[in-house]
């Protein structure tokens, strides 16, 4: 492959597509990577991953079989690594949407390179989230009698409305629905090309899931307007969905979760826990597809900055918490929080303030945040410290209860542990079952921004056969 | 074909003429150029990507999907409402915690989520519908070179059912504006 060793110099200015690459070009390298022969090392690592995702089917049978004691949740800490896991992996799920919905809307051009794959990675990180709360229920094959308003002869009752988990049920299926949607929406004309490039068998699958697009002006007209309105849906709904998972928490009357700080807070962590678990993505990805002219430094940095930005909002959310706590005069308040920093969980609580507010400080260098190994390990300390923020909020505010009588202290089972690897497990093997078999970049995508802002060039009295990249892109949108 | 199905209505062997060009700037000029200065009216630009300017040089109107959207966020706004208030104030009313069997303010969530969800469906379901998906059957692709306009090429068709229909005319502008091909599509 071709490239500019200047343009891999993140010193250089930096630019969102790197190398004069031809339409045809994108075209070809995003889809060969789904129609060459299957690497080795994917063999290698989709068995490796397939394995530990058996380990959550395994967990999740004996849960079934067992019942829920198999997990370490017990009075008074109820909710335990369940819930923590879920509000983990919804969490990570944030940034696709911020990706693809917000950014879009706020004409962000550099989200383009790494749009799709995030969204990907929204629905995988929501679908090892839903498994948390259906099977804490102990019953999953019932549980759409209890979540959802079904008539049904075990309950011949409604869900309560007032209560926030049914919110949270409302908002989280309508999440991941709409990200599928809007995912599969975005999908359509790339998987047009496969069709077009494609023989056979494998032509019939992708002309069927490509619903025989044709992309004709008159389709582009009401996709781009599906499209924009399916941003402009996603946009307020990402932010619901995490105020709405912070409710659940907020709307209780237990000190340390009944703060009116909680719904902006979760939806910044999330932001925060998700861009860093892309940056573990891209990172790897970029490397093992040879995309890096596609997924540039310009791109990492930019994604280090909303790091940088919302854990720095996370930290000020912890102070204004311990604030609060003091200024309440509220001796429950105060109790909670002293215990949460010094208490028998100190040690994950520290470990949080670690990760999450002194380690992004250091992306304010250039230097650093443009150093791909170094954001990598960087990334992998936030989602470690946002794994520990929801445990934290969740283990400190029950583990002591209002009587000393009634305290003690959670310990996770090898269950409780192995069901959480085991998601990763799940997690990775959509991945890379979504990288092998469908196109990573959106290359319609990247395509109309590259050649309509050489058009719009050609058209204005510039040279028509201008180079179609790279500071061209740099430009606002015409 | 068996002779009860056959149509009366005489089938036009021509779908119409395609035009393939290299680049967007030209496909452009010969949109323009049939549109606004020879009067085409059933034309349509194949490309790998929305171009800018496109709708205005052949006149696609604007799309109507944002009507259906929000018919559709109406519909289940509407429905969550309902929902909400007759699961629990008036088909199973339980008091739980002193609080009112129905308010807006507990029904916002859900309300909120459901119009999402249900706009989301006029959205993507409703584009299907204008578009016509799913068709995995078009004229156009008995071009010869169809494919390679999801690729880096655009075409520009007109169909034979255009009252301007010529093909002698329609073959030599676009030879003229720049297109490496030009081919008489059938039926």
């Amino acid at each position: 492959m071709a490239q500019n060793p200047a343009a891999l110099d993140p010193h250089v200015k930096p630019i969102l597509v790197q190398g004069g690459a031809s339409l045809h070009k994108i075209t070809d390298d995003i889809s060969k990577i789904t129609e060459s022969q299957t690497p080795l090392k994917w063999y290698i690592a989709i068995g490796i991953s397939s394995s530990i995702a058996l380990i959550l089917f395994a967990m999740l049978g004996w849960l079934v079989w067992m019942g829920i004691g198999v997990w370490g949740n017990n009075q008074p800490v109820a909710w335990a690594w369940d819930i923590t896991n879920f509000v983990f992996w919804i969490g990570i799920g944030h940034a696709g949407t911020l990706i693809s919905a917000i950014l879009f809307l706020f004409r962000q051009k550099w989200r383009t390179s790494i749009n799709r794959a995030a969204e990907a990675m929204t629905l995988f990180a929501v679908a090892c989230a839903g498994i948390y709360p259906l099977f804490h229920t102990g019953r999953p094959w019932r549980a759409a009698y209890w979540l959802l308003p079904l008539p049904n002869p075990y309950l011949a009752m409604w869900p309560n409305f007032r209560s926030p988990l049914v919110w949270d049920v409302f908002a989280v299926s309508t999440y991941l629905t709409v990200s599928a949607l809007f995912w599969y929406v975005g999908l359509i004309p790339d998987l047009a090309t496969l069709r077009d490039r494609a023989k056979g068998v494998r032509q019939m699958i992708f002309g069927a899931a490509s619903l025989g697009w044709r992309g004709s002006a008159r389709m582009w007209n009401n996709y781009e307007k599906a499209y924009l309105i399916l941003a402009a849906l996603s946009t307020p709904l990402v932010l619901s969905v995490h105020s709405i998972v912070s409710f659940d928490f907020a709307t209780s009357v237990l000190p340390g979760w009944h703060t009116t700080i909680f719904p902006p807070y979760f939806v910044a962590g999330a932001i925060f826990s998700g861009f860093a678990m892309v940056i573990t993505l891209m990172v790897i990805a970029r490397w093992a597809l040879n995309l890096q002219y596609l997924i540039t430094i310009r791109h990492l940095e930019n994604m280090n900055k909303v790091i940088l930005a919302t854990g720095t909002i996370v930290g000020y959310a912890y102070a204004t918490e311990f604030f609060i706590a003091w200024y309440s005069g509220n001796p429950y308040e105060r109790f909670v929080f002293i215990n949460r920093a010094f208490g028998p969980f100190a040690w994950a609580y520290w470990a949080m303030v670690t990760c999450n507010v002194v380690t992004p400080q250091f992306f304010w260098s250039k230097r650093l945040r443009t150093n791909v190994p170094f954001m990598f390990v960087l990334s992998i300390f936030v989602n470690i410290g946002m794994w520990f923020e929801r445990f934290v909020i969740i283990a400190t505010s029950l583990h002591r209860d209002f009587m000393p009588s009634a305290w003690g202290y959670f310990r996770p089972t090898p269950v409780d542990m192995l069901t959480f690897f085991g998601t990763f497990g799940l997690f990775v093997t959509l991945f890379l079952a979504f990288c092998r078999f469908l196109p990573v970049i959106a290359v319609s995508e990247i395509k109309g921004m590259m050649a309509n802002e050489a058009m719009h060039e050609a058209m204005h009295g510039q040279p028509v056969n201008a180079p179609a990249v790279p500071e061209v892109l740099e430009g606002g949108r015409h | 074909m068996l002779p009860f199905f056959k149509s009366n209505t005489p089938v036009n062997p021509v779908y119409g003429v395609v035009g393939l060009f290299d680049r967007p700037e030209d496909l452009l000029r010969a949109g323009e150029e049939l549109h606004h200065k020879r009067g085409y009216t059933k034309l349509d630009a194949y490309s790998p990507f929305p171009i800018h300017g496109i709708d205005d040089a052949i006149g696609v109107p604007k799309s109507i999907l944002g009507y259906i959207v929000f018919c559709a966020g109406l519909f289940g706004f509407a429905n969550a409402v309902l929902m909400v208030w007759y699961t629990g104030a008036v088909d199973y009313p339980l008091v739980i915690g002193g609080k009112p069997l129905f308010a807006w303010e507990f029904s916002i969530p859900v309300v909120f989520e459901l119009t999402v969800l249900f706009s989301s469906f006029g959205a993507v379901f409703g584009m299907f519908y204008l578009n016509g998906l799913p068709r995995f059957y078009h004229p156009t692709m008995n071009f010869s070179r169809f494919g390679e306009h999801t690729d880096d090429k655009y075409l520009l068709v007109v169909e034979s059912t255009d009252p301007r229909f010529d093909v002698e005319e329609l073959q030599a502008v676009m030879s003229e504006l720049g297109a490496a091909t030009t081919e008489v599509v059938e039926a």
